[in-house]
């Protein structure tokens, strides 16, 4: 079952210089939501943004990632 | 459309092409399945705007085509004219900044600072599609 802290290290390791913060929305983990601010969505739409984030965890969204909740900025 | 040997995904576009303003979601809007996609429809109502829904639970097949054709991996998704607006997340953000009115071409509800609307129809029933993509 994944845990925040997962989901924060995988989010930061695939995205340079991105601070993510990552909270378990239910206690069950696999109910997420994360606010993520790196500074390359400054060039990226609000829907490419998510993508970019949603791309980290490939299949695991919708499998053992149910449902991650996001908000991102660029700073 | 020309047939091709993916009935599902050519439903999919066809009810995206057809449809001005189309949600995929879980459930219906008079009972949604999921607490996003229910926060979703909860935005599109306040805003009086009638739109289609489309409920990806019937069939798995829906639900993976979908984000196969939209690059989006979670439900609920909202299209307008054919785009890809997103997900709850997005919607709900576009909703209390005003963006989502603008993009539908309606009146901001009516608890915005500026938004009076004229009385509009109370509460427009939302279409619904037949659920034709099993």
């Amino acid at each position: 079952m994944p845990r925040p802290e997962d989901l924060k290290q995988r989010i930061e390791a695939a995205i340079p210089g991105a601070q993510a913060d990552v909270t378990d929305l239910t206690g069950g983990g696999d109910h997420f939501r994360a606010t993520v601010v790196a500074a390359e969505f400054a060039q990226l739409s609000r829907i490419e943004q998510h993508r970019r984030v949603y791309g980290v965890f490939g299949s695991d969204i919708g499998g053992p990632i149910h449902a991650l909740s996001l908000e991102t900025k660029a700073e | 459309m020309s047939t091709t040997e993916n009935p599902v995904r050519d439903a999919i576009q066809g009810a995206i092409g057809e449809h001005e303003v189309l949600l995929f979601m879980k459930g219906t809007p008079e009972a949604p399945a999921c607490g996003f996609s229910a926060r979703t429809v909860a935005a599109l109502e306040a805003l009086g705007t009638p739109f289609a829904a489309v409920d990806i639970l019937p069939d798995p097949r829906i639900r993976q085509e979908l984000s196969n054709l939209s690059n989006w991996p979670t439900i609920p998704q909202l299209f307008v004219k054919g785009e890809l607006v997103g997900g709850c997340d997005i919607v709900s953000e576009m909703y209390e900044s005003g963006e989502l009115a603008q993009v539908l071409g309606v009146e901001a509800p009516a608890d915005a600072p500026d938004g009076a609307p004229a009385a509009a129809e109370p509460g427009a029933p939302p279409l619904q599609i037949k659920n034709n993509l099993v």
